[in-house]
C-alpha cells in the first residue's frame, strides 16, 4: 500500500488518540506530505545518509556462515555498520529533518534498546536541536552503555518506572510529554508503530534498506529468494520488505520467541497475539482476556514489544509475509556463531534474524539465496551475553 | 431521555451546574470504592464516572495511572466491575458513566460490551484515545443505548468541535489544559477563553463539562463563572481516597464533595 490516505493498512492502523494530539497529527501529515518528494528535502537528507550515516552499506556475502550452514548463500545487509550502530540513524534523519523544516526546536523520543535512543541524540545534535529520550528503567540497566553514550551527546534521558519499564512504557510517557508540550515539541517515534502516519513515514525512511538491496542483488544476480529481518516494531523489517513485496522473494519476518511460545516471556506479537488497539494504533498485541496488555520478554531490549506496526499485521493476515519466532537460546547460539564464522557482532535483535537465516539455510539449495539484513552491532549487547552464559554454562 | 440528558434538565430548572466525581473502581479496594461513592452521594455529586483500569492509561497522570496498577492488582476484572456498578446501581438513581480506553471495549466487542454495561446500570462512556475518524462502530453500538461523551482540546479547532459535538450525547467533555490527568498548573487565560468558545460553537445544544486538573472549590468556581454546564473532579478525590482509613472515608469525600458541589449553585 502505497500510502495509505485513510491511514490503514487493510484494518489496520487508523490514529486512537487523544484529541490534544489530533492538530500535531494533522500537522506532521501536512508537513510529511509537503516534504516527503521536495527535491532539496531529498536531497538534503540523502547527503546526510550518504556523507553521515555511511550508506549505502554493503551487502557483504557471508561464505563462512553459508558453507557452515551447508544450503543456500547468505547475504547480509550491514545496517551494523552504520553511523551510531543501527539502521535507527535512517529514520531519525528524515524525521528530524523533517522537524527542522517544522521549526520544532524541542525533540522527544522513546527508546527500547537504547539504539533509536543514541540515533536520535546524534541526529539532533548534527542538526542543532534539543533531544529529550524516554527509556524504560529496566532497558536503562540493561543497555547502560547507550544511556552513557546518550548523556554524552546531549540528549536528557528519562528513565521510566511506570508498568512493565520496557519500550512500552517509554513510548506512554513519550505519549504523555507530547500531549503537555504539543506545540513545542516533535515526537520522533523509532519505529513503524503509533498513529497514522508515523507507520508509513518510518517505512518510508528505512526503505532504503530494502532499495538498496534490490540494486545489489542485481548485480550479483537476481532478487533474493528468501529476504529475513527481525522484528520489534518492525521498523528494520518493514524498510526491509516494502520495496520487495512486490517481487518473488519469500520474506520472513522474526519475532522474539524469549522462553518459548508456550511459556509467558516472549514478545511474538505477531505469532501468538490477537488484535487490539494501543499506542494509537489498531493492531496485533499480547493481551489477556479482557485486554489488558501483557509483560512481554525477550533478551533484546529492543525487540520487547506487545505491539508491532500495523502494517506487519496487514502482511501477515493477507499471507505475503510469514513471521517466524526464535528463542532466547537459539539467539545467543547464532549470536556466537556469526561472532566466530564472520567476525560480525550482530545485536542480539539482529541475531533473531540470523537465527531464522541459519534454520532456512539448512533447509534450502545451494543455488538459493538469502537476504538477512543485519539491524545492528551488538557491543551494546557484550555485557548481556555474557551474563546469560555464565548463567546458563553452568547447568 | 437518557439519565444524563435528565440530570442536566433537572439542574438547569434549579440553576445550578453539575458535579461530576471520577473515582477508580477497586482503588485501593471494593469496598473503599463503595464507601466513596456513598460519600459523593452524600456530598451531592450529580454524575459519578467509574474508571475501568486499563494497563496502558496514557492520557493519565501519575495518580490515575498508580490507582489502575492498583486496581489491576487488586484483581479488578470486568465481572467484578461489573457487579460493582449494580450494587451502586441499587443504591442510587444518578447518572453513571464509564472511563477506560478503547482496546477494552474493541476487545470485547464493542455492542457485546455496551450491552453488558447498560445492564449493569452504565449510562455513558468516555474513552480518551476514541478519536471521531475511529468511531464508527462504536457510535453505532451506542446508539439509543449509551450516551457517547467524547473529548475536546483547548486547540481543537471550531470546525472539529462542531463535529464532534455532533456525535456526543450527554455532555462534550473539555480538557482544560495541555496536559494528562491530574496536573497541577493552574487556571489558565486559554483555557477560561475556550470555554467560552466552545459554549459559543454548541450554542447551548450540548453542556460542556470541564475536566483535567480541577481540583478545588477555588477552581470550580473559576470555571463554573467563565460559563462551564459542568465540572468533572478526579485525581483529587482519589488523593483522598489514599489518606483516608477506610472508617473515616464515606464522611471525608462527603465533606469534600459538598465543598466542590457548593460552587456550583448559582446564588
Ligand atoms: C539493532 C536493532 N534491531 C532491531 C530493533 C527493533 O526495532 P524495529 O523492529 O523497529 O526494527 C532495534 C530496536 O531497538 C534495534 O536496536
Amino acid at each position: 500500500m502505497k500510502y495509505p490516505k485513510d491511514g490503514r493498512f487493510g484494518e489496520f492502523g487508523g490514529k486512537y488518540i487523544p484529541e490534544t494530539l489530533v492538530p500535531a497529527i494533522e500537522e506532521l501529515e501536512e508537513n510529511y506530505l509537503k516534504f516527503k518528494d521536495n527535491k532539496d528535502f531529498k536531497r538534503e537528507l540523502d547527503y546526510y545518509l550518504k556523507q553521515y550515516a555511511g550508506r549505502p552499506t554493503p551487502l557483504y556475502y557471508a561464505k563462512n556462515l553459508s558453507e557452515k550452514c551447508g544450503g543456500a548463500k547468505i547475504y547480509l545487509k550491514r545496517e551494523d555498520l552504520l553511523h551510531g550502530g543501527a539502521h535507527k540513524i535512517n529514520n531519525t534523519l528524515g524525521q528530524a529533518l523533517l522537524a527542522k523544516k517544522m521549526n520544532k526546536k524541542r525533540i522527544i523520543a522513546e527508546t527500547g534498546a537504547g539504539q533509536h535512543g543514541v540515533a536520535t541524540a546524534m541526529a539532533c545534535a548534527v542538526l542543532g536541536m534539543k533531544s529529550e529520550v524516554y527509556m524504560g528503567y529496566k532497558d536503562t540497566i540493561r543497555q547502560k552503555l547507550n544511556v552513557y553514550r546518550m548523556n554524552m551527546l546531549g540528549a536528557k534521558v528519562h528513565p521510566v518506572k511506570s508498568g512493565s519499564k520496557t519500550l512500552k512504557d517509554a513510548i506512554n510517557e513519550a505519549i504523555r510529554d507530547w500531549i503537555t508540550n504539543v506545540e513545542s515539541t516533535y515526537y520522533l517515534l523509532g519505529s513503524a508503530v503509533g498513529p497514522h502516519p508515523y507507520p508509513v513515514m518510518v517505512r518510508d525512511f528505512q526503505s532504503v534498506i530494502g532499495e538498496e538491496i534490490k540494486v545489489q542483488m542485481k548485480k550479483i544476480s537476481k532478487t533474493p529468494d528468501i529476504v529475513i529481518a527481525c522484528v520489534g516494531g518492525g521498523s528494520n523489517a518493514i524498510g526491509t520488505f516494502y520495496p520487495l513485496v512486490d517481487t518473488n522473494a519469500e520474506i520472513i519476518g522474526v519475532e522474539a520467541a524469549g522462553k518459548g511460545l508456550k511459556s509467558k516471556y516472549h514478545s511474538a506479537t505477531l505469532s501468538a497475539g490477537s488484535k487490539g488497539v494501543l499506542h494509537g494504533m489498531m493492531t496485533y498485541l499480547l493481551q489477556d482476556d479482557e485486554g489488558q496488555i501483557t509483560e512481554t520478554h525477550s533478551i533484546s531490549a529492543g525487540l520487547d514489544y506487545p505491539g508491532v506496526g500495523p502494517e506487519h499485521s496487514y502482511l501477515k493476515d493477507t499471507k505475503r509475509v510469514k513471521y517466524h519466532s526464535a528463542t532466547d537460546a537459539e539467539v545467543i547460539d547464532a549470536f556466537l556463531m556469526l561472532t566466530r564464522t564472520e567476525g560480525i557482532i550482530p545485536a542480539l535483535e539482529s541475531a533473531h534474524a540470523i537465527a531464522e537465516a541459519m534454520k532456512v539455510a539448512k533447509k534450502s539449495k545451494k543455488s538459493e539465496s538469502i537476504v538477512v539484513t543485519l539491524s545492528g552491532r551488538g557491543d551494546k549487547d557484550v555485557e548481556e551475553v555474557q551474563k546469560y552464559l555464565s548463567k546458563h554454562v553452568k547447568n | 431521555m437518557s439519565r444524563i440528558k435528565e440530570k442536566f434538565v433537572e439542574l438547569s430548572a434549579k440553576k445550578e451546574k453539575a458535579l461530576i466525581a471520577y473515582i477508580m473502581v477497586g482503588y485501593p479496594n471494593e469496598n473503599a470504592t463503595i464507601s466513596a461513592v456513598r460519600g459523593l452521594i452524600k456530598g451531592g455529586a450529580d454524575i459519578i464516572e467509574l474508571g475501568f483500569p486499563f494497563s496502558d492509561p496514557l492520557a493519565d497522570g501519575p495518580i490515575i495511572q498508580n490507582a489502575s496498577t492498583v486496581s489491576l492488582d487488586n484483581g479488578t476484572k470486568l465481572n467484578k466491575f461489573f457487579n460493582i456498578v449494580k450494587k451502586i446501581r441499587k443504591e442510587t438513581d444518578m447518572p453513571l458513566i464509564l472511563m477506560t480506553y478503547t482496546n477494552i471495549l474493541y476487545h470485547k466487542g464493542y455492542s457485546k460490551f455496551i450491552a453488558e454495561a447498560k445492564n449493569a446500570g452504565i449510562d455513558g462512556f468516555i474513552l480518551p484515545d476514541m478519536s471521531i475518524e475511529e468511531s464508527k462502530e462504536y457510535l453505532a453500538s451506542a446508539k439509543n443505548a449509551v450516551d457517547t461523551i467524547f473529548l475536546i482540546s483547548p486547540n481543537t479547532t471550531k470546525s472539529r468541535i462542531e463535529r464532534i459535538a455532533k456525535l456526543s450525547s450527554g455532555f462534550l467533555y473539555l480538557v482544560a489544559v495541555y496536559g494528562t490527568t491530574g496536573v497541577k498548573i493552574g487556571i489558565q487565560n486559554y483555557t477560561l477563553n475556550a470555554i467560552k468558545e466552545v459554549k459559543k460553537i454548541t450554542k447551548g445544544k450540548i453542556p460542556v463539562g470541564v475536566g483535567f486538573g480541577v481540583s478545588t472549590p477555588e477552581d470550580v468556581k473559576k470555571y463554573i463563572k467563565a460559563g462551564a454546564d459542568a465540572v468533572i473532579v478526579g485525581s483529587a478525590f482519589l488523593k483522598l481516597i489514599e489518606k483516608t482509613p477506610q472508617n473515616k472515608l464515606e464522611s471525608s469525600i462527603a465533606t469534600f464533595t459538598k465543598s466542590l458541589k457548593r460552587q456550583t449553585i448559582q446564588t
